[in-house]
């Protein structure tokens, strides 16, 4: 698949390299920095699976990771589960506010732009909520108390790694698998025109709440996995804008549609917002790069920057 | 629910969504003249409210008064906004053009993080505090002001698409954009124009505002959500829809918030938003 | 194998179709012809599901299929392309005829071999590995009926294949038609190019004005008056009828 295929990476390759990483660098810095290149990872992917392989452009993509991080700490706090069922509580939460919204705006036959601006909708429609209901915490938040220990799903920095990595590792998977399947193949018809996809027996509406799904739980578990990190969630980190746009953005820096896109897009957005935090005290600087690359790559680069790592082009 | 506060809150919702009114209808100008959904609004409001908050505390020049300057300024800001980035960077397409206005407002809204820190700013002119009565209701004159220049300003621009030339060519692009090219008019120019004139609607619209209003750099959050929810609730493309949606949602969020309280009185715009796309994306009005 | 009764649709104030009525007989290559306007994709789009008829049926082997869904109504094998054609452009022709191929098999493998296959039936064997949106429009078509074909259709409704095609270009896809119709798979054309009509169609339905004025053979139709006038206008029969040839 021409857009779609890994490209000259090998995947095991970069596997043992994130495998190794904290074991050569041991600092908390670096660790936590590969940490956060792993998690913008899952959260790029979860995009890049609706919006890059799909078509589906979301612009409220947050409201998946909000859920997921509100669903396993909820269940944490006040439901007093045993603190790793959140994840996959989180998983099927994002997997069920996917297909809630994909089923509702795809019935309605919502595309593109509208599409984008109801993701949106919902999105703030959620913030609204965690802020003005009680057993969110309103908009104090939720504090996940410290605990540390692995029953506790606090694990040392490490440990988080490992795991993110795992999440991420699954992530990739997924995108891997969409390149060689038919379900993927499928998408990269809706994606590229519904209507024909339609008249070959596709049934657009079917696949697209599926996608939504998949994308959901992928999001919801990066949900979790912030709350356990981070161990605070409130409604502006969890449904903000912010985080929306974020997400977008791994994703399409990196290369929308391709597997190794948000990766590159993690990878490149943790740098800059690194080296920004370095020059300056002064905030939003990093974002004013981060959107600056985004009209540059929709100008100049429309298949992300994954194009300038290809060495071995098709012939058009 | 005494009738008072009710028909208070009712009035004051009406007043607000004058104040709108102006923000909408360049929104809908911009999608239907070039068909695009324009994210970048709320920043480039965001942007020209900033002007604003600047040309009184340093040029000492009264926002009312830099109603010429800001809409000149916002016109050419949106004309040279498009000729040099949405017009050759969108390559056409409509999904490059949405990628292209979010990331333009990512920009403007973390450069003006960047250069004026996260606070609000609110500006006070002498008749800031000045009330009026309104029936039931004790409104600031600015408001009232706001709402009755923001209705003047609809009606001009209404009139210039109805009876000038440009407007003539404006609606014939929004109608058949290949029949016009085809008559001879330069589509990239009006294409540029009318983008600009949906901008300098802005540059008004922050004039009329901040009087009563506080910017910062989210404060286009805000106004995106709500200046969608009016331009679809109207019909895109339709300028009475968003006269009458501006005044629809203006009545919403006075009303949601009296009935819900302040932090669940937000869902109401929302909550149309999304009930509008899913059962009348074309609007109200629609073409 | 196809029978439309009464198929009416009505766009705001336009009569699209307007009681149209036909058969297409199984194995035959029927075709579909009728002056510009005459609402001919109109039925295409309401056979296959994506306009919904306003009154009328549509029954495919036996079935009613009237205002189905064009997803379901591939799967039951009524395919069909479209005139302006639309390709899968990011993706190459063998990924856009592996689509088609894909409703009968969900495995990759398989799928690209059927998909090769196929595209080396319509000759385009040499372009698997292009992208589409590189393609010439005769080529395009050709990827068009590809795809078509890779979802193993019992009916394949052209729109127009031969539209834009030079004359040896539609002297290649002639045959083409015809192997397909030979390989057991009906065929139901709408056609301006009237060499194709004249030579390919067993059968050929005229549409005016939403509905079906004159059927029978391309000889009869095209000495029946009724057809000359809802082509040239009123009383043109007679005044050809008048002169030396029609």
């Amino acid at each position: 698949m021409s857009r779609l295929s890994p490209g000259i990476v090998s995947p095991l390759i970069l596997l043992g390299a994130v495998l190794l990483y904290p074991l050569v660098f041991r600092s908390n810095f670096a660790v936590n920095l590969g940490v956060l290149v792993l998690f913008l990872t899952v959260l790029g992917q979860s995009w890049n699976i609706a919006g890059g392989f799909a078509g589906q452009l979301s612009f409220g993509h947050a409201v998946f990771f909000g859920v997921g991080a509100y669903a396993s700490s909820i269940l944490q706090l006040k439901l007093g589960a045993q603190p790793w069922l959140g994840l996959p509580a989180a998983a099927l939460a994002g997997a069920l506010v996917g297909t809630l919204i994909a089923a509702l705006s795809f019935h309605a036959g919502l595309r593109g732009s509208y599409f984008a601006l109801i993701t949106l909708a919902f999105a703030e429609a959620f913030r609204i909520l965690a802020n003005a209901v009680g057993f969110t915490g309103g908009g104090v938040g939720l504090l996940v108390p410290l605990k540390p220990g692995f029953a506790s799903f606090q694990l040392e920095r490490i440990g988080f790694y490992y795991l993110i990595a795992a999440l991420a590792a699954v992530s990739v998977g997924v995108a891997i698998w969409l390149t060689r399947s038919r379900f993927g193949a499928r998408l990269a018809a809706i994606r590229e025109n519904e209507d024909a996809a339609r008249a070959l027996g596709i049934d657009t509406f079917r696949e697209k709440v599926k996608v939504m799904a998949l994308s959901g739980a992928l999001a919801g578990a990066g949900g979790c996995f912030y709350a356990q990190y981070f161990l605070y969630i409130d409604p502006s980190v969890a449904f903000g804008v912010d985080k929306s746009v974020e997400m977008l953005l791994v994703a399409m820096i990196g290369g929308a549609g391709t597997v190794y896109g948000p990766l590159i897009g993690a990878f490149l957005l943790t740098l800059i917002g690194e080296s920004t935090r370095e020059l300056t005290e002064a905030q939003g600087l990093s974002l004013i790069l981060y959107g600056a690359l985004l009209i540059l790559i929709i100008g100049f680069l429309p298949n992300g920057l994954i194009d300038l790592l290809r060495w071995r082009r098709r012939r058009a | 629910m005494d009738a008072t506060i009710l028909g208070a809150a009712a009035i004051n919702g009406l007043l607000l969504g004058g104040s709108y009114a102006l923000v909408a209808v360049g929104l809908t100008l911009i999608y239907g003249v070039l068909h695009i959904i324009n994210f970048a609004h709320g920043s480039l409001l965001m942007l020209a409210m900033y002007g604003v908050y600047f040309l009184l505390t340093k040029a000492h020049v009264d926002p009312y008064a830099a109603l010429p300057a800001m809409i000149a300024a916002m016109f050419a800001a949106g004309y040279i906004l498009y000729r040099a980035l949405i017009g050759r960077f969108s390559h056409g397409r409509d999904e490059n053009i949405l990628l292209i206005t979010l990331g333009l407002s990512i920009v403007l809204e973390n450069a003006a993080l960047f250069f004026f820190k996260g606070d609000s700013l609110n500006i006070s002119v002498a008749y800031s505090d000045r009330m009026i009565e309104l029936g039931p209701a004790l409104v600031p004159l600015p408001k009232l002001v706001s709402f009755l220049a923001s209705l003047v300003l609809c009606g001009a621009l209404a009139l210039f698409i109805r009876r000038t030339d440009l407007g003539k060519a404006i609606r014939a692009v929004a109608k058949e954009r290949h029949g016009a090219r085809l008559v001879g008019i330069d589509v990239e120019r009006v294409f540029a124009i009318s983008y600009g004139i949906g901008i300098a609607c802005l540059g008004a619209a922050a004039c009329l505002l901040m009087p009563s209003f506080y910017v910062s750099p989210t404060v286009g959050h805000l106004f995106v959500i709500v200046a969608f929810t009016i331009v679809v609730l109207g019909g895109m493309g339709s300028f009475v829809g968003a006269l009458v949606g501006a005044l629809i949602i203006g009545l919403t969020e006075s009303l949601s918030g009296l009935f819900l309280g302040e932090a669940l009185g937000q869902i109401g715009i929302s909550a149309i938003f999304i009930l509008i796309l899913l059962f009348r994306p074309t609007g109200l009005f629609s073409r | 194998m196809l029978e439309v009764r009464g198929l009416t649709k009505i766009f705001g104030g336009l009569r699209a179709l307007d009681g149209a009525a036909l058969e297409v007989a199984e194995g035959s290559i029927a075709a579909l012809i009728g002056p510009n306007g005459a609402g001919k994709t109109t039925l295409f789009a309401a056979l296959t599901g994506f306009v919904v008829p306003d009154s009328g049926s549509v029954r495919f082997l036996g079935q009613d299929v009237t205002g189905r869904r064009p997803h379901a109504i591939c799967r039951q094998g009524m395919v069909r392309t479209f005139q302006l054609t639309q390709p899968f452009a990011r993706l190459t022709v063998r990924e856009n005829i592996m689509v088609g191929a894909y409703l009968h098999t969900a495995e990759r493998a398989l799928a690209a071999e059927h998909a090769e296959a196929v595209a080396r039936r319509v000759g385009m064997g040499e372009l698997l590995d292009r992208t589409a949106a590189g393609l010439t429009v005769a080529a395009r078509k050709r990827m068009e009926l590809a795809r078509a074909l890779a979802t193993q259709p019992r009916l394949l409704l052209l729109d127009e294949v031969m539209a834009g095609l030079n004359p040896s270009e539609i002297g290649e896809l002639m045959p083409l038609v015809r192997a397909i119709r030979d390989s057991g798979v009906t065929v139901f054309l709408i056609e301006h190019v009237m060499q194709a009509v004249m030579s390919l169609a067993e059968r050929v339905h005229v549409l005016s004005y939403g509905r079906v004025i004159a059927q029978g053979t391309p000889r009869e139709v095209a000495a029946d008056p009724r057809v000359v006038e809802a082509y040239l206008g009123r009383g043109a029969a007679q005044r050809l009828a008048g002169g030396a040839h029609a």
